[in-house]
């Protein structure tokens, strides 16, 4: 059944309601898709980024750590809003942008918004496996080591596998906390679902339905998100679970 | 060097407002914070789910839904109730909901329900040989609160308030969506007039940057109070 046909259906219930028409029940979706979408590549980008930033925030080379620890400090010490402007606003200011092909992204505030986000959960995500690899067991180490395992053999195999079992609560946390954040990608005129809820507003001035329905359509996603970690955890985290029988 | 365009010193005052929504936000957050955190490890059945609700509602909603929630619907809300009491008892009075006010209750009742999940894993963490001495003592609830329980629980609750002060501090960027004259606010008209996002926006995250670092000394401070008798941490 295609998105036009469920409206449709859902239109005969809603005979009479002013506000909840097809339309705005439409501009919703389009928000939620929106939001899913924004929120969804900004993680996928984030976590690819924070591995190996975690990896090297650990290293020995000072030069190394030192600069990725200034770098989640920053980005985690300021508020996302603050970062969200220097993209939307200042992309446009980098001297030649608007003669190269990098133009085309830096117009549609989609791509400015999506940079901020991705940077930001990536140095949150990078802290959160850090202090996860930091508590790898000694023993671990140890025993792969006593098996001649290299160094990236080790990490590979041993290190970031139970690290990224150890992360998983602090990353689910992290993953809702995106999906909280993103609500402000409505400031720089991205049609989220805070986006629609802000027009079904404005329009109907009805400030109660039209942000309670959006209040439980971002509640039903943060507790889908739980409840998908809580499953991952109950997995992959049995070792872990205290055995009282 | 400060000047700014001129907006220098708008951009300090801008500062102090953050930092006054922010303090006024987190004393409503610690009160309700205990309030509730009380209310989850009572026995009433009734409290206990009314706790529950409340942090699981807040935990559900992003802080900018709750906000524009508030600072749009809270007046006509406001308004219907003391329209009603002057149809029923003929008292007249006027509520105004502003932006400060609304951004600092949202903010303060966002993290109220965060601050309750600190406290209660605080509460419980307190030896109960401790309240077990106080009550042989004979100390009533309220003094076995204010002399045993709070002090004690205080050394616990203490890294977690420290992590929540700090994204409040945060949080407070987002009174600048509903209007009000913070230093995002300033740095974001500014940005609007000269064409110049890094010269305003950097400041501004220098600014938030140095009020982190000043509290967390406080925080190193207070955690040494409260741990004196407990060696080192």
């Amino acid at each position: 059944m295609s998105v036009e046909q469920l409206l449709q259906t859902i239109a005969g219930y809603l005979n009479g309601n002013d506000i909840f028409t097809v339309n705005t029940l439409g501009m919703y979706w389009d928000g939620f898709v929106n939001t899913v979408q924004l929120v969804f590549i900004s993680l996928l980008i984030g976590l690819a980024l924070a591995v190996p930033l975690a990896i090297g925030r650990g290293s020995p080379l000072k030069l190394v750590s030192k600069s990725i620890w200034l770098y989640t400090y920053i980005f985690r010490g300021t508020p996302l809003l603050i970062q969200l402007y220097l993209a939307y606003y200042g992309f446009a200011f980098v001297p030649g942008i608007q003669d190269s092909w990098l133009w085309f992204f830096v117009q549609d505030p989609l791509y400015p918004a999506l940079f901020a986000f991705t940077l930001n959960t990536a140095a949150y995500t990078t802290e959160i496996f850090h202090g996860a690899i930091k508590s790898t067991a000694k023993g671990e180490i140890e025993a792969a080591r006593a098996f001649g395992m290299s160094k990236a053999m080790m990490m590979r195999r041993i290190i970031l596998p139970s690290a990224f079992r150890r992360a998983l609560p602090a990353y689910g946390n992290e993953v809702i906390f995106m999906l909280h954040a993103s609500a402000i990608a409505s400031v720089v005129t991205i049609m989220d679902l805070t986006g629609a809820a802000y027009y079904v507003y404005s329009r109907f001035y009805a400030p109660f339905p039209a942000f309670i329905f959006v209040a439980f359509i971002y509640m039903a996603l943060s507790f889908s998100i739980q409840g998908f970690f809580r499953h991952l955890e109950k997995r992959l985290l049995v070792h872990l679970k205290p055995n009282n029988r | 060097m400060i000047d700014l365009h001129g907006y220098g010193p708008r951009l300090f005052e801008g500062a102090l407002l953050t930092f006054e929504v922010a303090v006024l936000s987190v004393i409503l957050a610690l009160l309700l914070g205990l309030v509730t955190a009380t209310a989850k490890l009572s026995r009433s059945r009734l409290l206990h789910a009314f706790a529950t609700l409340y942090t699981t509602v807040i935990r559900g909603v992003p802080d900018l839904v709750l906000m524009l929630l508030l600072f749009y619907g809270g007046q006509i809300g406001i308004n219907a109730f003391t329209d009603w009491l002057y149809d029923a008892f003929g008292i007249d009075i006027f509520i105004n909901i502003n932006a400060f006010v609304a951004g600092t209750i949202t903010i303060g009742i966002i993290f109220g329900a965060y601050m309750a999940e600190t406290f209660r894993g605080a509460f419980l963490a307190v030896d109960e040989g401790q309240l077990e001495a106080a009550r042989a003592y004979g100390m009533n609830s309220w003094k076995i609160f204010k002399r045993v329980h709070f002090p004690q629980m205080m050394r616990h609750a203490l890294p977690g308030l420290g992590n929540n002060w700090m994204v409040l501090l945060k949080t407070t960027a987002l009174v600048s969506i509903i209007g009000l004259a913070d230093m995002v606010k300033i740095a974001d008209e500014a940005t609007k007039a000269e064409h110049a996002p890094f010269l305003f926006m950097l400041p501004v995250a220098v600014g938030y940057l140095a009020i982190a670092s000043v509290s967390e000394l406080f925080f190193k401070w207070l955690t040494k109070r409260y741990n004196v008798g407990f060696g080192e941490t």
